[in-house]
């Protein structure tokens, strides 16, 4: 009976694991695939599949790619776009929560509820006037443009996640340093800003990564081949020029590299933050 | 006392009147440019509720709804019952027979996707079921199934079907790990009580489910609102086409506003949208107030 039970117990064990398989073999196979043909000469592909492995690793798919969309000149803009966002949205996010958190000024929750329809307001209902404004304001296809439009969508929601940390901020220690004579912009540099500091750094790494994965508002404003973005140059070129199997591969995995690194990098901030505020 | 509330407007200034300029200004002039007969040069001319009209009489709108509904099928509806299935799964029998290092190695692997912009998970796909050269078609062939060979891209019979199962590959991570981490909110006391008392496997899911309410709303609120902002995707695979096979809201918006110069129609689409966002929210918002308190552990 006992014999009985533990092998259907084990066989159960087996069908789970069998199926657990198949579901991770299913999400990981494109990126396997990917990986594996970006390696391959046009020969290779053409006479093997896309199945095997390589029979030479060959660099030739990634160079011609990252020559054709000049890659590097596409880094350098999405970092400093994602860079400069992050660091202006957790400024100005810091500095709205410390009026209206720690503030408490009149009118404040109408200011938040503001700050959260900013959030939820699709793009798509504000991309042809911020394309027309953009025009007017002589910054249409300039990064800035860009940097402006995201660090201000983005601490739309910074603030409001802020405000919510702050209303557990020991204001005391701001009493009693206003009292020592504390201003309150000294408050906020020494005491605010240094206590806040993991969920601030929190708030840089999503407004980084959000800001690097956008793409629909950065489409239009830039239309500049060499001030375009990741996302945005390898999905124009996709479009534009006749591509071959292993370099439609090369030009999906140098897409997917940089976001592995980000992930890699931020592994524990994002699970925290991903898990913490069930966000976007 | 008032006095230590006064003097922190000021750092509100900057950062507010941004946000004027960059939403509710924009925003505002949507709205009237939704009223107007616009197509992107000279002076728009005023409409009144034209454009919402025309919305509502228009086939390709209500398509572009139709398949809206269909993309929450795919983003929301699958994604949230296989993450429930499998979060449950992983956090009932897989934690406890596998170990909690497989257990997050597995997690891991079904979260990758969601690292991703949607472009590049667009590209990576695009070119799998590229129809000259891609993957799938000559896996396929391969193994002797040639004639399922196909235009996945291409023939309006299966462009939305082909996007819809991309976007349930895409999508599945981000319900399975807020789940995963709730599940640990239970007291496994409960589960263990219930185990006692004879439930199965599917009570104690029902049980976990009951318990994890919260986050499910925020899951199905948060997915709904994206199902219907999805652009990049649908930019990057097919245009909306073959036709109108797989136009959505937002790119159906795009393409009046970029490419057929309606910019006022472009404009009166957005606003719908975001009427519809705005009453999603508030139904959850009421939904989640109603439930406040209750499964809270």
């Amino acid at each position: 009976m006992k014999q009985h039970r533990t092998s259907l117990e084990s066989l159960k064990k087996i069908a789970a694991a069998i199926l657990v398989s198949i579901v991770l073999l299913i999400m990981l196979f494109p990126f396997y695939i990917v990986f594996i043909n970006a390696f391959k000469t046009p020969a290779d592909y053409a006479q093997y599949g896309p199945l095997t492995w390589p029979r030479l690793f060959s660099f030739n798919g990634i160079i011609s790619f990252w020559q054709r969309v000049d890659f590097s000149n596409k880094l350098i803009n999405s970092f400093a776009i994602s860079f400069s966002v992050a660091i202006i949205g957790v400024l100005l996010s810091l500095l709205n929560a410390y009026a209206l958190g720690l503030g408490r000024i009149k009118g404040r929750i109408v200011f938040l509820v503001l700050f959260v329809v900013a959030n939820t307001l699709p793009h798509e209902a504000l991309v042809y006037p911020l394309y027309y404004l953009a025009k007017l304001l002589k910054i249409y296809d300039r990064q800035i443009a860009v940097i402006i439009v995201f660090s201000v969508i983005q601490s739309a929601f910074g603030t409001y996640l802020l405000s919510s940390v702050f209303a557990s901020f020991p204001r005391d220690i701001l009493e009693a340093a206003e009292v020592d004579g504390c201003g309150k912009m000294k408050n906020l540099l020494y005491i605010v800003a240094p206590i806040s500091m993991p969920t601030l750094s929190v708030l840089f790494t999503f407004f980084f990564i959000w800001t690097w994965n956008e793409f629909f508002l950065p489409l239009i404003l830039l239309i500049s081949n060499h001030r375009q973005t990741v996302p945005i140059a390898i999905s124009v070129t996709q479009g534009q020029h006749n591509m071959d199997a292993t370099m439609a591969s090369a030009s999906a995995l140098l897409g997917i590299l940089p976001c592995l690194l980000f992930f890699f990098l931020f592994q524990r901030t994002l699970t925290k933050g991903i898990t913490a505020g069930s966000i976007k | 006392m008032r006095l230590k509330d006064k003097g922190y407007g000021i750092f509100l200034v900057p950062g507010f009147m941004l946000l004027l300029l960059v939403v509710f200004l924009p925003f505002s002039m949507n709205l009237y440019i939704s009223c107007t007969k616009w197509s992107g040069v000279g002076i728009p001319q005023w409409v009144g509720i034209a454009n919402y009209v025309r919305a509502v009489q228009d086939s390709v709108f209500w398509a572009s709804f139709r398949n809206n509904i269909l993309m929450i099928f795919a983003v929301t509806v699958l994604p949230t019952f296989i993450g429930l299935l499998l979060s449950v799964f992983l956090f009932d029998y897989g934690i406890p027979h596998f170990g909690q290092r497989t257990v997050s190695f597995i997690r891991g692997g079904i979260y990758l996707p969601q690292i991703l912009p949607v472009a590049i998970a667009g590209i990576v796909w695009g070119w799998i079921l590229n129809p000259n050269y891609g993957a799938l078609n000559r896996i396929l062939q391969s193994i002797g199934l040639s004639s399922f060979a196909h235009n996945w891209l291409g023939d309006p019979a299966t462009a939305l079907p082909s996007v819809m199962a991309i976007m349930v590959w895409f999508q599945i991570g981000y319900p399975l790990v807020i789940f995963m981490s709730a599940l640990q909110r239970i007291d496994p006391q409960i589960l263990e009580a219930a185990q006692i008392d004879g439930a199965g496997w599917f009570r104690r899911f029902v049980i976990s489910v009951y318990i994890i309410r919260p986050e499910i709303l925020v899951v199905v609120l948060t997915t709904t609102i994206y199902a219907l902002k999805l652009f990049a995707q649908i930019y990057v695979l097919t245009r909306g086409g073959p036709g109108t096979a797989t136009i959505v809201p937002s790119y159906f918006a795009y393409q009046n506003f970029f490419e057929k110069a309606n910019v006022g129609y472009g404009a009166a689409v957005s606003t719908i949208m975001t009427l519809i966002i705005f009453l999603l929210t508030a139904v959850f918002i009421k939904i989640q107030m109603s439930h406040e308190g209750i499964g809270e552990y």
